[in-house]
């Protein structure tokens, strides 16, 4: 058990690696506004199936790593993260029960609230936009929802982390 | 089985981390405490950076192995010709320089010396579309300092913004919240170039109604600001329009640099001419020993 279990911390760390891979990967032009949030959706599956195991301070570093490769001021991207891996701490046994396409508006709900905390305290360095172009995330995010939920589901399962 | 639901929520936790971000949050707007930490962060992730690069390095491999034999041809004549008349124009140069230095010591002026420069190569975009930014893969092993300027073929892209041990982010001139010196070539007009969130857009503010400005002008950097070397080429006026119920003209320029596709890039070393160590903590530093000699 407890091999599978310290074999299952690399998987997952994996798993984070191709999320922050994810997060930089250029898009073009037009399709720079759609990028979905990766990390936060990998977040938010993690925390669903391994809630006892993932929680709120691996959030936060994840965060921090973010902030350092978007470059975006320290600590605006942990704030994000921590407090959606709270909101979704609190929801999970919730949130296990729905059908893939209800949580996929609880996670559009999520990452909504995930940009306008990140574009809320962006506001202080100066940069913002004037429309809600950086809601579209949340769009994509939730599409790809169901997607990235089976396939880390297979990956979990394959690798039998619990 | 394990217990699931164990400990319940981390409520307390989870409001000390946030506390502790936030404080974190505000040292990095107000300060650069967090610098060093941001580097070292980097330099953790560099790995991922790198990464992220290989695909469309693998895929320019592959495009360079498949390319026609025509098209390399035709590629070589090209760069074969433009070689040419660029060898024609250094010729020039010469005699020029030689003419120019000349002149200066006759005016007493201090001499213009050669910029050193350092290739870098791009190895990634800020995919936050509202930071124009891209990340080089030179950092400060290579020498490269917090506001260094950094050209490509065609003319200033940006400077250095942050830097770790093997990269570097680079803000492009298009960022909103970079502004940079500049002087029209014709007249010597000087005027400050904005970014303002657009790759192919600059505005060149406050030019008085009456100023002579047309398009088609170039504009190269005045180094007043002290870091951009005096000289190199920045962007061609585009746009003019004078609105008299306006207090100055709008003026939009086309930045020269391609700051979409240059892959490869200059950074050019010019010392900067502020001095960065504070010498208040070297006699600081003597004191304490000499008390401690005592």
């Amino acid at each position: 058990m407890s091999k599978s279990s310290s074999g299952g911390i690399l998987i997952i760390l994996g798993t984070f690696i191709v999320a922050l891979m994810l997060s930089q990967i250029p898009l073009p032009t037009f399709l720079e506004w759609w990028r979905p949030e990766f990390v936060a959706l990998f977040v938010i599956y993690w925390i669903l199936a391994l809630p006892q195991r993932f929680g709120v301070g691996s959030a936060w570093i994840l965060g921090f790593m973010l902030d350092s490769l978007k470059g975006s001021p320290l600590g605006i991207n942990a704030i994000a993260l921590t407090i959606i891996a709270f909101i979704t701490l609190l929801l999970h046994k919730r949130m296990r029960m729905y059908p893939l396409w209800q949580q996929a508006f609880v996670v559009f709900i999520l990452i909504v609230i995930n940009q306008l905390i990140f574009y809320w305290f962006q506001a202080f360095t100066g940069t913002t936009a004037g429309n809600f172009n950086f809601l579209l995330p949340a769009v994509v995010s939730a599409v790809l929802w169901p997607w990235v939920f089976v396939v880390l589901r297979s990956i979990r399962r394959t690798f039998k982390i619990s | 089985m394990k217990p699931i639901f164990r400990g319940g929520l981390p409520r307390f936790s989870f409001i000390l981390l946030i506390i502790i971000t936030l404080g974190i949050v505000i040292a990095d707007l107000q300060g650069n405490a967090m610098r060093p930490i941001r580097s070292a962060m980097l330099v953790v992730l560099t790995p991922v950076q790198w990464l992220v690069d290989i695909p469309s390095n693998f895929a320019d491999d592959i495009s360079a192995v498949l390319v026609e034999r025509t098209e390399l041809v035709k590629d070589n004549n090209q760069l074969r010709s433009s070689s040419i008349i660029l060898e024609r124009k250094v010729q020039q140069m010469m005699v020029l320089r030689a003419e120019n230095i000349r002149l200066r010591e006759l005016l007493n002026a201090s001499a213009s010396v050669d910029d050193k420069v350092l290739l870098a190569e791009l190895i990634g975009i800020n995919p936050d579309p509202f930071q124009h930014q891209v990340i080089l893969d030179k950092g400060s092993e290579d020498g490269v300092y917090i506001g260094q300027p950094v050209l490509d073929a065609g003319g200033i892209m940006g400077q250095v913004v942050e830097v770790s041990l093997y990269t570097n982010r680079t803000m492009l001139v298009t960022d909103s919240r970079h502004a940079l010196p500049i002087e029209v070539v014709r007249n010597g007009m000087r005027a400050i170039a904005l970014g303002k969130g657009n790759h192919a857009e600059l505005d060149i503010t406050h030019i008085p109604d009456n100023a002579d400005i047309r398009v088609g002008d170039l504009l190269i950097s005045s180094a007043l600001g002290g870091r951009f070397p005096y000289g190199y080429p920045l962007a061609r006026v585009a746009f003019v329009e004078r609105d008299p119920s306006r207090k100055f003209m709008i003026v939009k320029a086309k930045p020269l640099a391609r700051l979409n596709n240059s892959r490869y890039v200059l950074m050019v070393e010019k010392k900067p001419s502020v001095v960065d160590a504070n010498p208040g903590d070297e006699t600081e530093l003597l004191d304490s020993k000499e008390l401690t000699n005592e």
